[in-house]
């Protein structure tokens, strides 16, 4: 099935927030924090304008709680007092024009008195730089099974590695943007965000208005990424507070620059690794440490340490394994969500660490995993036993076969022998990314589903799930079409907005197909039941939904369903054992570079993506889906370089952050082995995330095979390597 | 402080326009806030991103950079100019994915389309790097971009 809003969006007739017809409205703009961290002592306003044509908010116009509402209260909606990064926001202001506003919001200057920021997570802080507890440590989760000082301390061999990656900035094409207005006393927020019930809980706590009072409406999301996850929940807030205060509607639109050097980021990590394997070359013992940096608030940090620390031991078979989460604050601009949620950093550093161990050990780096890869049977590093019969050593082996990993290998070997400067490499990474929420996390956000069957017999599905350019509307479409027996033009999606439609949870975690769709094949199911029969499909369900209308007028005919724990899926989160994911999807990604030694640029040649996820429910999407994941991985790995300055990005700007053209990769080429998941819908697994967690190990790997380095960093930024490659020279 | 404004006159889409624009203004701001044609995006407003992109005079511009009174007596044609049988093909390939990028990058791919002799010196990929797209990895797009195999005698 061809994307439902294709037609729109590749004629520019989608409307985003910046695109919609609000009529007479205000632009609002904020005035940022000059410094990282300190106290407010004055706010000044320039006297070349007059303020009076201006509405100007602060922290005393917050009806509600000065806090963003989430995991916790840390996070103010506007700084009192406390400056804790750099571009934190302080006061608002809003205007009829937009450049009146923009230039306006230059000539507020708020007067910080400073006190000493903290920046490098890798160093703890100095007595001064302390601000949370006696280490700024926001959060530590532990996983143990088995005995590792035992194990390591009988291992044959035991290698040992750190890990390092940067933060990475979302990009995604359309900037935040909110509208906000007040009608009938009700205040209404539309704009781009994955979470619309997030925001509606946000906006609550600030506003201090009750539910009935706030309604939540979500716009095209021109690209998430988690970029929208959490953040919109502080701009909605912002642009409601203006609103309330002008009584007028307003628009704020970050511009890129601003977009980049004041919102979320990939969590910056350090990964360590201590390693035991015996002398068959089986890991024996894994201890790992995993170090978050987490900025300034809590955000999600907690939530993205969980996932970081139940991938970091990637998909193998181990007894002996513990490992350590920290995540911690700096003054750095807040990290949040970013797809993939932690994994990507973790699995980075344990793929890159495969490989390292094997040369160590004078394996070949295919062998070593195919001698350790999880078997059904076996269980993850959380203690659960893995029993979907997903052949992951299958999944290897096409990706070599399909690759002729063997003959391009040797092929390679000849020509870095002989090119003057060109050097050839290939690089495996073999990982797994679990779908939805973690633990006992899909069981508390208790997602809800609804379908109404409409008075010409077509169907509604109402979700809060949100189209970001993932295709949730098409594949929702498409289940509900096929469990109804109806042609897809006969469902309809309504848009989420609160007064509308039930809680269905984040549109996050690669669980929008896997959970909430399940959830939607059982509000499909509920439809048929509500009316007598839940076998009733395509022409006899919309004959007896007709009929209904027919006895009831002016009713509304609706069924809902609510999420079902998959049987045998128990999670105990004192201790981090159990399930922690209904399903994994697992991968192996293959990557191809070639290394200039003249500029030290790597150049990505080649790349297959192999992965088992399930049933596919829609091969354009889902292989979307892959393609736009490795390019954004080949990116992080090789180009996107967040350079900080005061723990904000200095190089805030696309001329200045380089993300992947399309003549900087070459064609992905995306296999899929189905095996259908029996909990979700149709039998498909969760796949959004899981292209994040190859591309970076893999190329590592590869740069790692061209050049006989040993690349422990990304970005793998022409210095760097230059670096490696000197280094190399000069100890050798 | 008023603002300078000047009156112009240019073809949009193929019919003649009069605007008052401001001397501040760029094409983009012009073609969306003044024109109600929303559908040239701002992605970056410094010339990296192309979602703005739209014709002039026949080649494919940047309207964020393009000051609005330089269109003066010129030819703009933007995404609005887009019919569904001209992009059936981005359609079947999974061109567009949010659709942030997309009205720059279907400018582009039309301008290729016009001037196919581009391909005689040009890759596809060469030709559509002017358009970041953060969502698809690019394969949808070029993909689209080439006729379908069965197409070559066509």
């Amino acid at each position: 099935m061809k994307r439902i809003e294709g037609v729109a969006k590749l004629t520019g007739r989608e409307r985003f927030v910046d695109d919609l017809d609000l009529g007479e409205h205000l632009w609002g703009a904020t005035v940022r924090s000059p410094s990282p961290r300190g106290r407010v002592t004055a706010i000044r306003f320039s006297n070349d304008i007059d303020w009076s044509e201006f509405t100007i908010v602060d922290h005393v116009d917050i009806p509600g709680n000065n806090t963003v509402f989430l995991l916790e209260d840390d996070q103010p909606v506007l700084a009192a007092d406390v400056i804790r990064h750099l571009h934190e926001p302080v006061l608002l202001l809003a205007h009829p024009s937009r450049d009146a506003v923009r230039r306006a919001a230059k000539q507020v200057e708020v007067v910080v008195e400073p006190a000493e920021p903290y920046f490098d997570f890798r160093v703890a802080p100095d007595p001064q730089q302390v601000q949370r507890g006696d280490d700024n440590l926001l959060k530590r989760l532990e996983i143990n099974k088995g005995d590792v000082e035992a194990a390591l301390a009988a291992a044959a061999h035991v290698i040992e590695g750190v890990y390092e990656t940067g933060a990475q900035e979302h990009v995604y094409l359309e900037t935040q943007g909110m509208a906000a207005w007040v009608e009938d006393g009700v205040v209404t927020i539309k704009g781009s965000m994955q979470c619309p019930y997030y925001v509606v809980k946000a906006a609550e706590c600030a506003l201090g208005l009750e539910r009935d009072h706030l309604r939540v409406i979500h716009a095209p999301t021109g690209g998430g990424f988690g970029g929208k996850e959490e953040f919109p929940s502080i701009l909605a807030i912002h642009t409601a507070l203006l609103a309330m205060k002008s009584g007028r509607t307003v628009k704020m639109i970050y511009e890129r620059a601003e977009d980049m050097a004041a919102t979320t980021k990939r969590h910056p990590s350090r990964v360590r690794h201590r390693t035991g394997v015996d002398e068959d070359g089986r890991l024996v013992a894994q201890d790992i440490e995993v170090v978050l940096d987490g900025g300034a608030y809590q955000t999600l940090s907690p939530v993205v340490l969980s996932r970081a620390i139940i991938h970091a031991a990637g998909p193998y078979s181990c007894d002996s394994v513990r490992i350590v989460g920290k995540a911690i604050l700096t003054n750095s601009v807040p990290y949040g969500a970013f797809r993939g949620f932690g994994a990507p950093q973790s699995q980075f550093a344990n793929e890159r660490h495969m490989d390292v161990v094997a040369r160590e050990l004078g394996l070949d780096p295919v062998e070593f995993r195919r001698r350790n890869l999880i078997g059904d049977g076996d269980s993850t590093a959380t203690g659960q036993v893995i029993d979907d019969g997903a052949d992951r050593v299958g999944v290897m082996d096409l990706a070599l076969d399909r690759s002729d990993y063997a003959g391009r290998r040797a092929a390679h070997v000849d020509f870095n022998a002989t090119h003057p400067y060109l050097r050839r490499g290939l690089g495996l990474a073999t990982f797994f990314h679990g779908a939805g929420f973690t633990g006992a996390g899909e069981v508390h956000l208790a997602s809800r589903v609804a379908v109404t069957g409409l008075p010409d017999g077509r169907v509604e599905v109402l979700s809060a799930s949100t189209e970001m350019g993932q295709g949730s509307q098409t594949v929702f479409t498409q289940i509900a079409a096929q469990r109804l027996g109806y042609p897809p033009a006969d469902v309809q999606i309504a848009v989420p907005d609160t007064h509308r439609v039930p809680d269905s949870g984040p549109t996050v975690a690669s669980r929008t197909s896997m959970v909430v769709g399940r959830i939607l094949d059982d509000a499909c199911a509920a439809l048929g039941e509500r009316l007598g029969d839940a076998d009733l499909h395509g022409g006899a369900l919309r004959a007896a939904i007709i009929a209904w209308h027919r006895e009831h007028p002016g009713a509304t005919l609706s069924a809902e369903a609510s999420y079902r724990p998959p049987p045998g899926v128990a999670w105990d989160e004192d201790n981090y054992r159990g399930a922690a994911y209904g399903a994994f999807a697992w991968a192996a990604y293959l990557a191809e570079v070639e290394v200039d030694l003249r500029t030290y640029a790597v150049q990505c040649t080649d790349f297959l993506a192999v992965q088992e996820v399930g049933h596919v429910l829609n091969e354009t999407l889902a292989r979307g889906q892959i393609q736009g994941g490795v390019v954004q991985g080949i990116g992080w790995a090789l180009l996107e370089e967040c350079t900080l300055r005061d723990g904000a990005m200095l190089n805030n700007r696309l001329t200045d952050y380089i993300i992947p053209t399309s003549a900087d990769v070459p064609p992905i080429d995306v296999v899929f082995v189905e095996n259908p998941y029996a909990e979700g819908p149709l039998g498909a697994k969760g796949i959004g995330e899981l292209p994040l967690d190859g591309p970076a190990p893999a190329l590592a790997n590869a740069v790692a095979d061209a050049l006989g380095v040993e690349p422990r960093v990304i970005p793998m930024t022409p210095e760097r390597v230059m670096d490696l490659v000197e280094r190399v020279a000069t100890d050798g | 402080m008023a603002e300078s404004r000047l009156e112009i006159c240019f073809t949009l889409n193929g019919a003649p326009v009069t605007a008052q624009v401001s001397l501040r203004h760029r094409l983009l701001d012009l073609l969306r806030y003044e024109l109600d044609l929303p559908g040239s995006k701002e992605g970056c407003g410094e010339g990296e991103c192309g979602a703005c992109t739209v014709h002039l005079d026949g080649i494919p511009v940047n309207s964020c950079l393009v000051p609005a009174w330089q269109v003066r007596d010129r030819e703009v044609v933007t995404v609005e100019s887009v019919v569904p049988g001209d992009i059936a093909r981005m359609l079947d390939t999974g061109a567009t994915q949010c659709g942030a990028c997309t009205p720059g990058v279907v400018m582009t791919a039309r301008w290729i389309e016009a001037n196919p002799q581009l391909l005689e010196r040009f890759t596809t990929r060469q030709l559509m790097a002017g358009n970041l797209c953060r969502c698809t990895g690019y394969d949808g797009i070029i993909d689209g971009l080439e006729p379908p195999p069965d197409a070559e005698d066509s």
